[in-house]
């Protein structure tokens, strides 16, 4: 029990990490990118790339299976990521928005997107499974019966921070003020001298940055495959319009609610339906509280 | 000459298939303005559903009642249209893109429900000897495959006719003006989430009349004729021949089956094994450029909706 919930609370802390992307696309860009999780298994695969030309150091930071090689992995997968979402919405989103298209043609696209992104990946890298390091790691029991490994604390820690860092950009800096208010109305923001542009292409970094993070935490703690983006997809809607689309503070709990109720799902039902319980979530939001938890529109 | 024959008559019964349920797609996307996520969900539901009603009996299943062929479409037709009211009664009230990420959810749940619940489903082992339609009566496969043909032909001319007519109807106009002014037909008094959930499942027991089909032309299931890619397919299809238009449906289906078919065939000859799931994976990207590229350059489609103008209007820029 104590392990499901650890394990449900790390779980949990990645999938926050993507769901503050998809509901910064809702809130700001007004619509559903089926896309994202496909960033976050991009970053993962941009941090293994880094990785291989880069080498993996030989000293190891303490109990930790990396060393300062995956530090600059982060930071470049995080990078690229970025530029591959802002290059994703230059080449198809911004054209659609251009032209006026509905709100739906662009989740539509998002559809095609994901299908392009997640096959470009397998052609490149191939199907299979792969890790960053070879490094054996031991769990160290950090309460009774509840054993986790060095790495996976560092991600609970570094997904905080990252959180904390969000949360106080949109509070005090202009980027995040103006980002707010757009999502709140963006003519009004253009009328008070918003670049909404510049604003929209600050959430597909910021987005992209995160999902990156995500992925590369998902491959340090579990392992990176093609379909990781494919499997999240679900999980990180889920948790978006649990917490209310467009709030970032709901995206974090949806998340640990959903990486919670699929880790101890097992207790009830068989693993073999554990992912469609984020479906079975999603459908009680929708009958009983479509806003989400800390949403505020009711539509 | 022969296996050629009896390979066009199978590859266009197929396509045929898939345009049914490009068909009940293009109700929901292209006449009403719904995104469907989960077309294989519904396809998968009336495969399955259709199996266990005319399936031989098995001691250690749920299912094999081996009732007619036709009890089997009904209960394909029932079954999808169950999946579709409850997904449709969440969802119907609420912004369209819940409807899109609901419909993938339970497209991924029935996949699950497919490959776990093996008392019903067999598991990933599938149910095989199902046996197809007046498959006796043929002396040879090319014979089946012909008259399977036919009666293919004649139910997408079924479905095509009953769409038209409906389509044409009051109720059928009444979905091209939710779609273009939601606003508008509220304020006309129209029900705008019952007319929408009408459509809805009314599209997605038309997948799963596909799917029985499917199931009845090669007279075995297993989970993995219903992956995710299925539905990027028939969405293709609409999309590529024309949302709005049926015969668009059609004809998209015929076409990119045929590329997908003939682009997997040049794979499977052309590359080393070694290369096989990269080839996989370059015909996906070949069916998600199509996909793209149309909705960016051409977004009405090979044959697109025809432009309808109330008598009296004026036609400007169009």
């Amino acid at each position: 029990m104590g392990q499901l919930i650890a394990d449900g609370i790390l779980t949990g802390a990645v999938l926050s990490l993507g769901a503050i992307g998809v509901t910064l696309t809702l809130g700001i860009l007004r619509f559903a990118n089926f896309s994202h999780s496909e960033l976050v298994t991009w970053g993962g695969y941009f941090a293994l790339t880094f990785i291989a030309f880069a080498g993996t150091s030989a000293e190891t930071f303490g109990p930790l299976s990396f060393g300062w090689s995956f530090v600059g992995a982060i930071i470049i997968a995080g990078i690229a990521t970025a530029g591959l979402a802002l290059l994703v919405d230059a080449l198809v989103f911004s054209r659609l928005r251009k032209r006026r298209a509905a709100e739906m043609t662009l989740v539509f696209a998002s559809f095609g997107v994901a299908l392009l992104l997640r096959h470009i990946i397998v052609l490149i890298f191939g199907p299979h499974a792969v890790y960053y390091t070879g490094t054996l790691q031991f769990a160290v029991e950090v309460l009774p019966g509840v054993r986790v490994m060095p790495d996976q604390i560092l991600v609970l820690v570094l997904t905080l921070l990252f959180v904390l860092g969000l949360h106080l950009t949109l509070k005090f800096s202009r980027l995040g003020i103006a980002m707010r208010a757009s999502a709140e109305s963006p003519d009004l923001a253009r009328v008070h001298g918003v670049d909404v542009r510049v604003v929209i292409r600050w959430t597909w970094a910021i987005g992209g940055g995160l999902a990156a993070a995500a992925g590369v935490f998902y491959g340090l703690t579990v392992q990176l495959r093609p379909e990781i983006g494919f499997a999240l997809l679900l999980p990180l809607f889920t948790a978006a319009l649990l917490g209310g689309s467009g709030s970032v503070y709901g995206a974090v709990i949806g998340g640990l609610i959903i990486g919670l109720s699929e880790s101890l799902s097992v207790l009830i039902i068989p693993t073999g339906y554990k992912q469609a319980v984020p479906f079975l979530i999603l459908l009680l939001i929708l009958y009983l509280r479509p806003r989400g938890l800390f949403g505020d529109v009711a539509k | 000459m022969m296996g050629y024959v009896s390979y066009l008559s199978f590859f266009l019964t197929l396509a045929l298939i898939y345009g049914i349920a490009t068909m009940g797609l293009n109700m929901q996307w292209g006449f009403t303005g719904l995104f469907n996520a989960g077309v294989v969900g519904f396809f998968a539901i009336g495969g399955y559903a259709y199996a266990i009603v005319i399936g031989p009996d098995r001691p250690d299943l749920v299912g094999g009642f081996e009732l007619p062929f036709v009890i089997g479409l009904l209960g394909a037709l029932a079954f999808s249209a169950l999946a579709a009211l409850i997904v449709g009664l969440a969802t119907m009230r609420l912004r369209s893109h819940y409807l899109a990420i609901s419909t993938f959810g339970i497209a991924l749940t029935i996949q699950l429900v497919a490959l776990n619940f093996e008392s019903l489903t067999a598991g990933n082992l599938g149910l095989i000897g199902l046996g197809r339609p007046l498959e006796d009566a043929f002396d040879t496969p090319l014979g089946f495959n012909l008259f399977y043909l036919g009666l293919m032909v004649v139910a997408t001319l079924v479905v095509y006719g009953a769409l038209q007519l409906i389509l044409h109807s009051p109720w059928g106009r009444v979905l091209r003006a939710i779609r273009e002014d939601e606003e508008a037909a509220i304020s006309l008094g129209k029900n705008v989430s019952r007319f929408r959930l009408e459509a809805f499942v009314i599209g997605c027991s038309l997948m799963g009349l596909a799917g029985a089909f499917y199931v009845g032309s090669i007279g075995y299931i297993s989970p993995f004729d219903f992956l995710p890619i299925v539905t990027f397919q028939i969405w293709t299809m609409l999309i590529l021949g024309g949302s709005g238009n049926n015969r668009g449906a059609i004809l998209g289906a015929i076409v990119v089956w045929g590329v997908w078919t003939s682009s997997g065939w040049l794979i499977s000859t052309v590359l080393p094994p070694a290369w096989q799931v990269r080839g996989a994976a370059s015909q996906v990207i070949l069916i998600g450029l199509i996909l793209v590229l149309t909705l960016l350059y051409r977004p009405r489609g090979l044959i697109g909706e025809r432009v309808t103008v109330s008598s009296g209007a004026k036609l400007n820029d169009r």
